[in-house]
């Protein structure tokens, strides 16, 4: 299995706190892999220091055997990281062709834009009768499903999915985590980031649990699930 | 049969839609104004010893509209490059005051030096206030693009009423440099554009509307026309092309916008320099309007375009045009009818204008058009 994505010892700092505290964490090609933790671990800070929207202050990123801890946000998505943001952060103003359309900005081919436009359609069929529509108003599971399509128009090799399932009904969220197996078993590896830990360790291959701001665990997702700490803290059993 | 019906769409979308808007702001500004000022004429008869003051507005109604309108371009003109910068940094750039004076000088040295060579007289006038406006547009606009690299990128972190000092002190600086300049080289500081020897561009044209004729300046003709070209292809510009997208894109959500791969700061770069071309552009068609200008003459025209800008409600690029031609409009109507009031007079008018956006600030902050879709959490 290769390599995809690596952390090596990285610390991020948001001015004077320390949210990471030396991460290290592998994702392997074709993987899902999910990091889980409380509020306030340094979940969502990873995928944003791997995104380069907060800068590591040291430690390495590698992506593909490159360095890119140093890069900025559009040069990183540029190489073949989607990042799905936590609260979805559809563009409220523009319609929900644009916000798609946006998500394939670095694209130069338009057979290429309208081919992944079809192919979303087939993913998410409710974002095709929406298209018109600005994104501002589609509901909460709507927005979700637009958020992965304008990430997967990039066509990226890996996808940072960060807390997909807040703020959506169950049945929702079992649709989104559906899609999210789709979308790997088609060959986009995938990080994923969630609170909902259970949900997230049953799609999942390998998972780490990241605790204020380091790594506390790591293991396959099963092995992960059977562990007596995590049954405790994260899966809420007495 | 596809073509046909998206070439009829893109028509719709991109001429007809907003030339039918402009005309219906025009429209509409139009008449509230008018009303009011026959209210005003109810109100007050006879302001002074046989002054009936329906009759004056009767007389002055088209020629207070007609420049009502070219007033209130030149203001849409200037608001457009305060929205567009509010839009993406939410911040005001005091200095976009001094882009537009620099504009009106830039439009004065290309054209001071074609004249120089001779041949200007020669030039078709189109032409030429096409090829002087665009030299405005071009160096202004980089002036835009080359101040917010220097004094508002390093500050983009910093709390908001930062950048706002650092603005206003480009605009001292700019002002000043562009008074030095002058004085240095030209040994004056008043600029006064050469004039084309064409009978048909310096005589105005007398239209008849029923028993009175007004005098139509063939400049403010020009300020239209080229206002209306301007923003047809801003309005496309914005809406219908991938950059603008972008720019749409970086002013809802800047770094969400990172993550697609849009470089954030080219993008803001580009946002400056589109709206100081415009700054430029007007300051360019200003001056040949009125003939001179100084390094000083930005000041009140730009604070009056901030005050459009916020009327129209700020960020919101309709908004811009809408409270330009209102207030464009609100402006000349003040103009043509505050003579005849002994206790007030015409200077009165920047009074009145500066209040409009004092009561807009206390009614309604966000503005005419200000209302944004709610955005779903």
């Amino acid at each position: 299995m290769t390599t995809l994505l690596e952390l090596e010892n990285v610390h991020t700092y948001y001015g004077h706190i320390h949210a990471l505290k030396g991460v290290s964490l592998k994702v392997n090609q074709g993987e899902i892999v999910t990091l889980v933790g409380s509020n306030g671990a340094g979940k969502s800070t990873s995928l944003r220091t791997i995104s380069g929207i907060v800068r590591a202050r040291s430690g390495r990123i590698i992506f593909e055997g490159r360095d890119i801890s140093t890069m900025r946000p559009h040069d990183v998505s540029a190489l073949g990281i989607g990042h799905v943001p936590e609260g979805r952060r559809i563009f409220p103003l523009l319609t929900v062709r644009e916000n798609i359309e946006i998500g394939a900005w670095n694209v130069t081919s338009r057979a290429d834009i309208s081919d992944r436009m079809e192919q979303m359609f087939v993913l998410f069929p409710r974002l095709k009768e929406r298209l018109a529509q600005k994104g501002g108003t589609l509901s909460g599971g709507e927005q979700q499903m637009l958020a992965i399509a304008r990430a997967l128009m990039s066509a990226p090799r890996v996808l940072l999915l960060d807390e997909p399932s807040m703020g959506l009904a169950p049945v929702l969220v079992e649709g989104i985590f559906d899609i999210i197996q789709r979308i790997n078993s088609e060959g986009t590896t995938v990080l994923l980031v969630e609170q909902n830990a259970l949900m997230a360790l049953e799609v999942a291959h390998r998972g780490y649990v990241l605790q204020t701001g380091s790594i506390a665990l790591s293991d396959s997702a099963k092995a992960l699930m059977n562990n007596e700490m995590v049954r405790k803290v994260y899966l809420g059993e007495n | 049969m596809v073509s046909v019906r998206s070439t009829t769409d893109w028509l719709y979308r991109y001429v007809v839609f907003p030339v039918g808007q402009m005309l219906i702001f025009i429209i509409g500004a139009g008449l509230v104004v008018s009303v009011l000022a026959y209210l005003l004429a109810f109100l007050f008869p006879e302001p002074r010893p046989n002054i009936i003051l329906v009759d004056q507005i009767n007389r002055q109604l088209p020629g207070m509209l007609i420049a009502g309108v070219s007033l209130g371009f030149v203001y849409a003109m200037i608001a457009l490059g305060y929205t567009l910068v509010y839009g993406v940094l939410k911040f005001i750039n005091f200095a976009h005051s001094e882009i537009f004076m620099f504009g009106s000088v830039i439009g004065f040295e290309v054209m001071r030096r074609l004249d120089d060579t001779g041949y200007m007289q020669g030039w078709n006038p189109i032409l030429l206030v096409a090829f002087i406006v665009l030299w405005a547009m071009l160096l202004s606009g980089l002036l835009a693009v080359l101040i917010e690299r220097i004094a508002y990128r390093p500050l983009r972190g910093a709390p908001r009423l930062v950048p706002l000092i650092s603005a206003i002190g480009v605009s001292l600086f700019l002002t000043d440099a562009v008074r030095a300049f002058q004085a240095i080289t030209r040994n004056e500081f008043n600029l006064t554009y050469p004039t084309i020897d064409l009978p048909w561009l310096k005589n105005p044209i007398p239209l008849a509307f029923g028993e009175t004729t007004v005098n139509v300046r063939v400049t403010s003709i020009i300020i239209i026309v080229a206002a209306v070209l301007m923003l047809v292809a801003m309005n496309y510009f914005v809406n219908g092309t991938k950059l603008g997208k972008g720019i749409r894109a970086v002013s809802q959500d800047m770094s969400t916008a990172s993550l697609m791969g849009i470089n954030v700061n080219y993008m803001i770069s580009l946002t400056f320099f589109v709206g100081g071309s415009f700054g430029g552009a007007a300051g360019a068609l200003f001056g040949m309007n009125v003939g001179t200008v100084t390094p000083f003459v930005g000041f009140i025209p730009g604070i009056k375009a901030f005050t459009a800008a916020v009327l129209g409600g700020i960020g919101n690029v309709t908004g811009a045009l809408l409270g330009g031609l209102a207030l464009g409009m609100i402006e000349s109507f003040l103009n043509g009818i505050l003579v005849y009031f002994p206790a007030l007079g015409q200077r009165y008018t920047d009074v009145f204008a500066f209040s409009v956006l004092i009561l807009i600030l206390i009614f309604r902050p966000s503005g005419l058009l200000g209302e944004r879709v709610d955005e779903k959490v």
